[in-house]
């Protein structure tokens, strides 16, 4: 329906239209509102319904609520002990954040394209991009946490010494130092780049084809979108799921001292 | 798609979010898990538990039974055996009166035997003596004679 407002501009500003964020500000401190917005909203939701169960938490018979909370704790929790093997209060309920938020915010991608920005455009906002995993700064902001809290944990654990002897004498030995430091420090920053890379791209490269079928025919797109849709519940959770282990895994390997 | 202070933004959003999950969220539902883990165990436990001790209870309650048959036979081989005796006995008993009968019985006829041919005697002793009397009339003296008269009639018996 939408693809008629935006006939004047063509197939390539209904694309761009529906990728371009609500923002305000210039430069760096631009800030886009919808990505804020959407991701606090979901965030909130996610806290508010763990939080409902945990106020209920009983170990008696648990109610609908509580159960299908305490099936996600049991999942993270399942993911942490296999890959994680210290002691540590902030992984699990870490993992447990980033699984829920990330498949949050990439199930908003199920909505139809159209809905939130027709919405939008009723109370008079122009632009609406409603799925914070296609903005960078969404994904980035939580990879490069958790890539603070990996170099945290590498300090406290291995101790500032220790991590510097990680980072300068392997895997190499103290002969190849640069190179070792070099190497390391490429497979460090490779961690955050990758975390946020990876899930920015699947989601978009969904959002874009979803956008892509809106443009076809009403009469094909169920065909296609619907298709599409069952596979992307696999890949929204997938996602989540990549993003939280990895974390995991990334966490585990500052807490191991060689 | 620039990377702009919208990052900050989430980054403070993550922030807060992964401490509400860590101290409000996390440890009710984890405790109750494992509270639930643990109550199922120990439930799964006494159940167990439970079921040996039925059968525990099952055996003992057997053998208990196995002994209070074996008693109660051996009770009954014990009283036969009893019943048997009493009745040798009161054969014994029944025997040995029926003798002493008899001996008393035949003592009491020797002893009346004995009555008699002392009574014969004595009216043997009287006759003869009142037929010697009779024969040698007043000639002889009945306090004389007495030791003649005595040993006829001792001969006599």
């Amino acid at each position: 329906m939408a693809s008629e407002v935006h006939a004047a501009e063509g197939a390539t500003g209904y694309i761009i239209h529906h990728l371009t964020p609500l923002h305000v500000g210039e430069g760096f401190w631009t800030l886009h509102l919808d990505t804020l917005f959407f991701s606090a909203v979901l965030g909130g939701l996610f806290v508010w319904f763990f939080k409902t169960a945990a106020e209920k938490a009983t170990s008696g018979v648990p109610g609908l609520v509580q159960n299908f909370a305490e099936l996600l704790i049991e999942f993270v929790d399942n993911q942490v002990k296999d890959s994680f093997h210290g002691h540590s209060k902030l992984i699990a309920p870490l993992a447990l954040t980033i699984f829920c938020w990330v498949f949050l915010w990439n199930f908003m991608d199920l909505f139809p394209v159209d809905i939130f920005p027709l919405i939008g455009s009723l109370m008079g906002i122009e632009y609406l991009r409603v799925v914070p995993s296609t903005d960078l700064n969404a994904t980035f902001a939580m990879s490069i946490s958790v890539f603070c809290l990996i170099i945290f944990y590498s300090i406290k654990i291995k101790g500032p010494w220790g991590f510097a002897k990680e980072l300068m004498f392997q895997p190499f030995g103290p002969w190849l130092l640069p190179f070792n430091l070099l190497l390391k420090l490429v497979e460090e920053i490779a961690k955050p780049i990758s975390l946020a890379l990876r899930l920015f791209g699947n989601l978009y490269a969904g959002e874009l084809i979803f956008i892509l079928i809106a443009l076809l025919p009403w009469y094909i797109q169920p065909v296609l979108s619907f298709p599409w849709a069952i596979f992307h519940i696999l890949i929204i959770t997938l996602q989540a799921f990549i993003f939280m282990v990895l974390t995991v895994v990334y966490l585990s390997m500052a807490h191991e001292d060689h | 798609m620039s990377i702009n202070a919208t990052l900050i933004g989430q980054m403070i959003t993550f922030a807060l979010l992964v401490w509400f999950t860590m101290k409000y969220i996390w440890p009710p539902l984890f405790d109750s898990l494992e509270e639930r883990k643990k109550k199922i165990a120990d439930g799964l436990a006494a159940a167990e538990k439970g079921q040996e001790d039925i059968l525990l209870a099952e055996k003992k309650a057997k053998s208990v039974l196995k002994a209070a048959k074996e008693q109660s036979s051996e009770i009954v081989t014990l009283a036969q055996k009893r019943a048997n005796e009493i009745v040798e006995e009161s054969k014994d008993t029944a025997k040995q009166e029926g003798e002493r009968l008899i001996l008393a019985a035949k003592a009491q006829i020797e002893q009346e035997i004995q009555q008699a041919k002392e009574g014969l005697r004595q009216q043997v002793a009287e006759l003869a003596l009142s037929a010697a009397e009779q024969i040698l009339g007043a000639e002889i003296d009945k306090a004389k004679h007495q030791d003649i008269i005595s040993k006829v009639s001792n001969q006599l018996g």
